[in-house]
């Protein structure tokens, strides 16, 4: 099994991206995403940063993917985003059809990230012929249904072509919005949000009014309220799934990627901690819940 | 410009097309459309009825297909397909690559609309569709400010949907999980977002409390107005700075209303203006359908002469959630 940093989801300074992934480099991941998947606004690292980055990483033997936006509303967005597909180098990872059309167009080998709505096998076999070569499924997602995605294509002859990643830790990336819930949060208008969410390094937990966390919010992002957590769910996941994907909330992630390669025959039960991490999605049932 | 409307049964059906529905857009009575909901939907003879019905009156009826196939149940989205085909319906709504790539390779010539499900918000996205199953018209979903829809409207030579009143969601459709994260059933999945079966009202000492899944969403003190669960509407609390606040953390009960931005819409060559709502009652769609055929033929009778009739508005917040509405998106602000 491999296993994947997912991009950062949260907005950093500068100094602390460079010094997250100078760290991240020593980890045991495989496989790094970069780059800003969240809001165009988000400016601290241009493309030439996150492509130093990129080529340091590489250097390493790790395989490096650029990370594309997945609400893309302007035509300057889009033209960003071809700046990432056009580098050269590295592979992308599309949150966005528009992402796969481009790389598409390109020649560029893609990931279909987890905010694509991919749902079966005959879109997967459409995505393959343009280029597709990983499939992060969406969140939502339980290891039945990829079970049955997965027979369907190996029905079709198509399962050998192309890798399975699962989001297996952080919070879960649910919807995306026009409106930045962290510049409400502040009471200011989106247009005059001063990038308020680099106050906020893993988001602002939103509590219902009995003190559970029901979500977090990461700008034009709601994640969950929950952590989710499938430490204790590798063992089903063997011949299945090829690469875990932990999302980056600080330099614990990284170490984390060791506890997760250590349980991979379910040795250890880790307990998950009730009213912050939840595991339900996986099990086929509400995502918050704990199986 | 197209009046678009919704029908939940043949009651609605004929109520929207009596009431100056240049088309009406239905789903089956099954998990293949984002309404799924008991007692709705077409399916038999009503299915049958409602079809004549529209060609009797020479208007158009648009079927929603608008779910994500299930891997081991393709055969549902197929049937629904081959089902619509054999109608003769006017165009599928459809929301999933698999069933437009079944639709666009075994009915050439069905016309097919990119579902707002698809989240499709820019030409390279739209040029995909256009491209892989010839999609004839594209539903924005309500993200876009209204200088956005008329940037793209400007870029591409696709006919573009807009939703024009309705219960707003806040998201970008077919991308948002937060209905499965808190119950296991989301509008991709099942059909249904907040689905009813999960709702608990509850009178206790601090208010009536509404939950979803046992997750408390909101709670009203006497007098207030309780309004349905839908997560994404209730009133959380948020800690900043040490300074705990309560608010409605996402947004209020608000339902979309651009009566106040037609001419806008005209202007960007809008094929077709959307109502929200095969879930509500013939009575809501036979006074949505009337405002806004009063609406589009006032602004059509004198472009430069239009105003929104105050009348319009107030009918119109009778019936929106909250009795409340907003631009949503469309407005920079609301953002």
């Amino acid at each position: 099994m491999k296993y994947s940093l997912g991009p950062l989801l949260y907005f950093w300074s500068k100094p602390d991206v460079e010094a997250f992934y100078q760290q991240a480099k020593d980890s045991d991941t495989d496989i790094i995403y970069l780059g800003e998947t969240v809001c165009s606004k988000r400016r601290e690292m241009r493309p030439a940063h996150w492509f130093d980055i990129a080529k340091d990483i590489s250097a390493t033997g790790k395989q490096v993917v650029l990370s594309t936006m997945a609400l893309l509303e302007a035509p300057s967005e889009v033209n960003v985003m071809k700046k990432y597909i056009d580098n050269g180098d590295f592979i992308i990872e599309a949150n966005d059809v528009s992402g796969i059309q481009i790389a598409h167009e390109e020649g560029i080998p893609f990931v279909v990230g987890p905010a694509v709505n991919c749902y079966n096998a005959q879109t997967l076999n459409l995505f393959l012929k343009k280029g597709m070569m990983r499939w992060c499924m969406p969140v939502e997602l339980s290891r039945d249904w990829l079970q049955n995605v997965v027979n369907e294509c190996e029905k079709m002859g198509i399962r050998d072509q192309f890798e399975t990643e699962v989001f297996s830790y952080g919070y879960l990336p649910l919807a995306y919005s026009a409106r930045c819930f962290t510049a409400r949060a502040e009471d200011r208008a989106k247009d005059d949000c001063e990038t308020c969410c680099i106050k906020y390094p893993n988001g602002i937990t939103v509590n219902s009014q009995e003190e559970q966390k029901v979500f977090t919010l990461n700008g034009i992002q709601t994640q969950s309220g929950y952590c989710y957590n499938l430490i204790n769910d590798l063992k089903s996941m063997a011949n299945l799934v090829d690469v875990v994907r932990l999302s980056p909330l600080d330099s614990d992630t990284l170490s984390l990627v060791d506890t997760f390669r250590s349980n991979e025959l379910g040795g250890t039960l880790h307990q998950l901690e009730g009213g912050r991490q939840c595991n339900g999605y996986w099990h086929n049932v509400a995502g918050l819940d704990i199986v | 410009m197209e009046l678009l409307c919704p029908a939940g049964n043949l009651p609605a059906l004929k109520t929207a097309i009596d009431n100056g529905a240049d088309a009406v857009y239905i789903g089956f009575k099954d998990d293949t459309n984002a309404r799924h909901f008991a007692g709705l939907n077409f399916t038999g003879r009503k299915l049958e009825r409602a079809v004549q019905y529209v060609k009797d009156h020479n208007r158009k009826l648009h079927v929603a297909l608008n779910t994500f196939a299930h891997p081991d149940g393709f055969d549902r989205w197929k049937n629904a397909v081959d089902n619509a085909a054999a109608m003769g319906v006017d165009a599928l709504i459809v929301a999933d690559i698999a069933v437009l790539d079944y639709a666009a390779t075994h009915y050439p010539d069905l016309e097919l609309h990119l579902s707002v499900q698809a989240s499709a918000t820019n030409t390279a996205a739209i040029d995909f569709y256009q491209q892989n199953f010839n999609v004839k018209r594209v539903v924005l979903p309500r993200v876009l400010s209204i200088h956005q829809v008329k940037q793209l409207a400007r870029n591409t030579d696709m006919q573009l949907e807009v939703f024009a009143f309705g219960s707003l969601c806040i998201m970008s459709e077919g991308r948002c999980y937060l209905s499965s994260y808190m119950t296991g059933e989301s509008p991709n999945t099942v059909g249904a977002c907040s689905p009813a079966k999960y709702v608990r009202w509850q009178e206790t000492p601090q208010g009536l409390e509404s939950r979803l899944n046992d997750v408390l969403i909101d709670r009203y003190e006497a007098g207030e107005n309780a309004g349905y669960p839908t997560l994404c509407k209730g009133r959380f609390e948020v800690d900043l700075e040490g300074e705990s606040k309560r608010y409605h953390a996402l947004e209020e009960p608000t339902s979309l209303n651009t009566l106040e931005i037609l001419p806008e819409l005209f202007k960007a060559n809008i094929a077709s203006v959307k109502i929200e709502g095969r879930q509500r009652s013939p009575a809501y769609v036979e006074q949505v359908t009337r405002t806004w055929r009063a609406a589009i033929d006032r602004y059509l009778a004198n472009p430069e002469g239009y105003s929104v009739d105050p009348a319009w508005n107030a009918c119109l917040g009778n019936v929106s959630e909250g009795k409340q509405t907003t631009l949503g998106a469309y407005h920079r602000k609301w953002q």
